[in-house]
């Protein structure tokens, strides 16, 4: 079983990272579609035209494989996790239909007028669709973000054993908990729906999921602008852009910073064992805020750390004083300590990255301002490059919140003394999660599931995706070396060949008002 | 409401989700298998890619939200059905990676080879879904074997039996006749009069296909025919199948290829709601012990979840509906190319 758990987790963490590459992507890039398009309806610059076109190409590009992984992260809470969907369905479940109904009917409809309609439909109707499509997009993360969020901070819900047609102690027929072998069959089931969805991290976690995707967006932007700026190709073009995805960028950024300090507070009060992995904080007392070191966690302490004394008592309580008690991993069974060095060392590369982001941009617009950004190669290179590590960053803030939530798919709730200060403990010094009302990852997988078929399924994903990121890759820098292409007007637009072919003899058939089997 | 009718609303509106992937996804899946046999040359290739272009997307969303729907209406059925399907759907998420990917890669390059290797994936993206939708609704009819729990208890090979795998082959045939009627619709000039051959063709092939495959279910496996001695009624939908298989050839041979169209979608919404009279109550039938069948019962979520969920359907659905409506009126007529196309 151990070993179908450990496949069926590698291969949701491969499969799920390679998905949120794209995600991210159309949700930034579709916020600044509708920003151009806006302009471009309002203006009706040329300019604007080919800027839309060109990202409105990159974005569908990106937003059909993001569909394709995404089918596979559904079917996978089926597949690799049937009794976690066993357990979750009737609250989980919604969620996700919700997701189909209002957000993925919503893109992908109106992503078909966005690729292929700019010259079947009316320029506001259009313009109507790229909102639509931006709206969709941020909607799919609005469901999926309160899904996981309900897992991580329960609420709306209660655990209840599975009822099924029996026979009651007075003999007579009726409903009783449903045993297999001797083990009572227990399941959450949704009380609220509306606390369900605003759970207490939901919120501050879509706002966070939500800002950086505006970041991935910003940063792309700027990636495919700085080149050109460096390159002297598209001139007019990469200048138009540049400014608006920095301002865009740095206030992602400064947003990020301040949501994720009131996220941590969160984490800590609801999943402190999570936020103590990530600060590799062990012994509950003052805290010390580590800026580097490695998590040593067999000798319970940080090697080589360089830290600020009592930085996390301060970033924790907003504490002047930096020396109230943080509870840290000593107040845990070693069984329930989430996993040390994952968390500790994606958490960094999440803050690290997230404050170099604040500073490029900062800088960015400081020299744009001083007209001296286009002979500032080293920053240029720094924006081209940028992206990737924004894309890390993303990742990183999911590799923490996902890792950080071990050992549960569903994460028990957390009861403070009375005092708030710290846990209640058990007679033994530590803290005593109530089982019952959480789910334990190594009982989640399928049972169906053989090892050789979890492993076999690992593998071929592995190869498929390795394959697929080189050909999205490869394709992609064509069409940014190609760069945006002027756009037809559509006046002055000269037909020809097959498709002027096609267009005459539509006409020559509407003229003869013959309609038949056009209907579909 | 009680629950049980609530289970049965569920079921039903899963068979609405069902019934709307397999005819929409359906014609895309159909295209794409005729798609190297139709299309002689790279313009009709893109053609044929482009008739589905705007289209095969949203048309998928009906799967992704039938699995929703499933998983938060009957979860216990979700688990146990995708957990004991693993290597299918496994393979199935493949088909249709590569049918989003050929669509989306194909145009990007011109050299002749980027294009047939696409192509090549096109068409086993399309055939292999179609075939595997077909084998795991072959053998759900014939049940699994799973233990108390609802965990499938063989393995892969287990489930490839003749049936299933002919149920599969039966897919194949449907979507590509389906496919083939919409393609004729959607073109014009020597494709469209190449696509009047293999509209009839796939049709014999699909006819032949039926009748072997409704011999095969009505004789040999049990479940198919249990409700309709105390249903009679429930006689007039393969009655009404008959009549509107009948009708395809009819159509096509009258040169009116909307009607046929209408027709095998009527065919596609008879047999998802055969397959499921045939199963019902069970979503997962048990082979080795019929208390462990999981229905659409045993297998429901709280009452107030299935209670949420109509609202989100009496909200969503309208919705749904009239986008697909717009997005099918915008896509009207011929496909053409242009400079957005694929």
């Amino acid at each position: 079983m151990e070993s179908v758990v450990l496949l069926s987790r590698l291969q949701f963490a491969f499969t799920i990272m390679f998905h949120y590459i794209f995600p991210p992507l159309t949700i930034g890039l579709g916020i600044i579609i509708a920003y151009l398009e806006t302009r471009y309806y309002l203006t009706k610059k040329p300019m604007f035209a080919i800027a839309c076109q060109f990202w409105t190409r990159i974005f569908v590009l990106n937003f059909a494989i993001g569909v394709a992984s995404g089918i596979v992260m559904e079917f996978q809470f089926g597949t690799n996790w049937a009794s976690y969907s066993r357990f979750v369905g009737d609250v989980f479940g919604s969620a996700l239909a919700a997701e189909g109904i209002f957000a993925f009917f919503l893109e992908s409809g109106f992503l078909a007028v966005v690729a292929f309609g700019r010259k079947k439909v009316r320029s506001g109707f259009y313009l109507f669709s790229v909102y639509m499509v931006a709206l969709g997009s941020v909607f799919s993360a609005v469901w999926i973000v309160v899904a996981n969020s309900w897992q991580q901070t329960p609420a709306g819900h209660h655990i209840v054993d599975i009822l099924r047609p029996g026979t009651l102690a007075d003999g007579s027929a009726g409903m009783v908990p449903w045993v297999v072998d001797g083990i009572v069959q227990r399941r959450a089931e949704i009380l609220n729906f509306v606390e369900m969805v605003f759970n207490p991290s939901s919120v501050q976690r879509l706002s966070h999921v939500l800002l950086g995707c505006v970041a991935v967006g910003a940063f792309f932007v700027l990636s495919v602008t700085a080149y050109y700026i460096l390159k002297g190709k598209h001139r007019d073009f990469a200048q138009a852009s540049l400014q608006g995805a920095l301002i865009l960028g740095l206030l992602s950024s400064l947003g990020l910073a301040v949501n994720g300090h009131t996220q941590a507070q969160q984490v800590y009060k609801n999943q402190p064992a999570k936020l103590a992995a990530f600060e590799g904080h062990f012994e509950t007392g003052r805290a010390d805020l580590n800026i580097i070191g490695w998590p040593n966690a067999a000798e319970e302490r940080i090697d080589f750390g360089i830290g600020i004394p009592g930085g996390l008592s301060f970033m924790v309580f907003d504490d002047l004083t930096f020396s109230k008690k943080v509870v840290g991993l000593d107040r845990f069974k070693p069984e329930d300590r989430p996993p040390l060095i994952i968390p500790y060392l994606s958490w960094r590369a999440m803050v690290g990255i997230g404050g170099l982001m604040i500073v490029i941009c900062s800088l960015g617009l400081f020299f744009n301002y001083r007209k001296t950004l286009a002979q500032k190669g080293w920053l240029l290179w720094a924006f081209v490059f940028g992206i990737g590590f924004v894309m890390v960053a993303n990742q990183s803030g999911w590799i923490a919140a996902e890792v950080g939530r071990q050992p549960w798919t569903v994460h028990p709730p957390v009861v403070w003394d009375s005092s708030g200060s710290d846990l209640e403990l058990g007679a033994d010094g530590f803290y005593q999660y109530d089982e019952r009302l959480g789910l334990r990852t190594v009982n989640s997988v399928s049972v169906a599931v053989s090892p050789a078929e979890a492993k076999s399924s690992l593998i071929l994903f592995t190869i498929l995706y390795l394959a697929l990121a080189a050909v999205w890759i490869l394709v992609l820098d064509r069409k940014i070396r190609q760069g945006p292409e002027p756009v037809h007007q559509p006046e002055g637009d000269v037909e020809e060949g097959y498709r002027k072919a096609t267009i005459d003899r539509q006409h020559a058939r509407l003229d003869h008002g013959d309609r038949q089997g056009g209907a579909a | 409401m009680s629950s049980e009718i609530l289970c049965i609303i569920w079921f039903i509106l899963l068979n609405v989700l069902l019934i709307g992937y397999a005819i929409l996804d359906g014609f895309d899946l159909g295209v794409g298998i005729l798609h190297p046999f139709v299309a002689r040359e790279d313009t009709e290739r893109r053609l044929v890619m482009n008739s589905i272009g705007p289209l095969w997307d949203g048309n998928e969303v009906w799967l992704v939200t039938f699995g929703g729907a499933l998983f938060a209406m009957f979860p216990n059925a979700y688990a146990s059905i995708f957990s004991a399907f693993y290597l299918p759907f496994v393979l199935l998420l493949f088909a249709l990676i590569f049918r989003a990917v050929s669509l989306e890669f194909r145009s990007k390059r011109l050299s002749t080879g980027w294009r047939s290797f696409w192509d090549i994936i096109f068409f086993t993206g399309s055939t292999l879904a179609a075939l595997l939708f077909g084998v795991a609704v072959g053998t759900l009819m014939q049940g699994l074997e799973i233990s108390e729990l609802g965990d499938y208890r063989g393995s892969f090979l287990d489930m490839v039996t003749v049936f299933s795998v002919l149920v599969g082959l039966f897919t194949v045939a449907l979507l590509a006749m389906h496919g083939s009627i919409f393609l004729y619709m959607k073109t014009e000039g020597n494709l469209q009069q190449r696509l009047l051959v293999w509209m009839k063709g796939t049709f014999y092939v699909f006819l032949a296909l039926f009748i072997v495959v409704t011999l095969w279910s009505t004789l040999l496996v049990p479940a198919s025919l249990q409700h309709f001695g105390d249903y009679p009624l429930l006689w007039v939908v393969p009655l009404l199948n008959l009549l509107a298989i009948a009708n395809i050839p009819r159509a096509i041979s009258q040169h009116r290829p909307f009607y046929a169209f209408i027709s095998s979608c009527c065919t596609i919404a008879a047999l998802v709601f055969l397959f499921s009279a045939a199963i019902f109550p069970d979503l997962l039938p048990a082979s080795n012990n019929p208390e462990y069948s999981i229905t659409i019962f045993n297998a429901a979520s709280s009452v107030l979840t299935q209670k949420i969920g109509l609202i989100i359907v009496a909200i969503g659905m309208p919705l749904v509906l009239s986008y697909t409506v717009l997005i099918y009126w915008t896509f009207r007529g011929k496909v053409e190319l242009g400079a957005d196309s694929y």
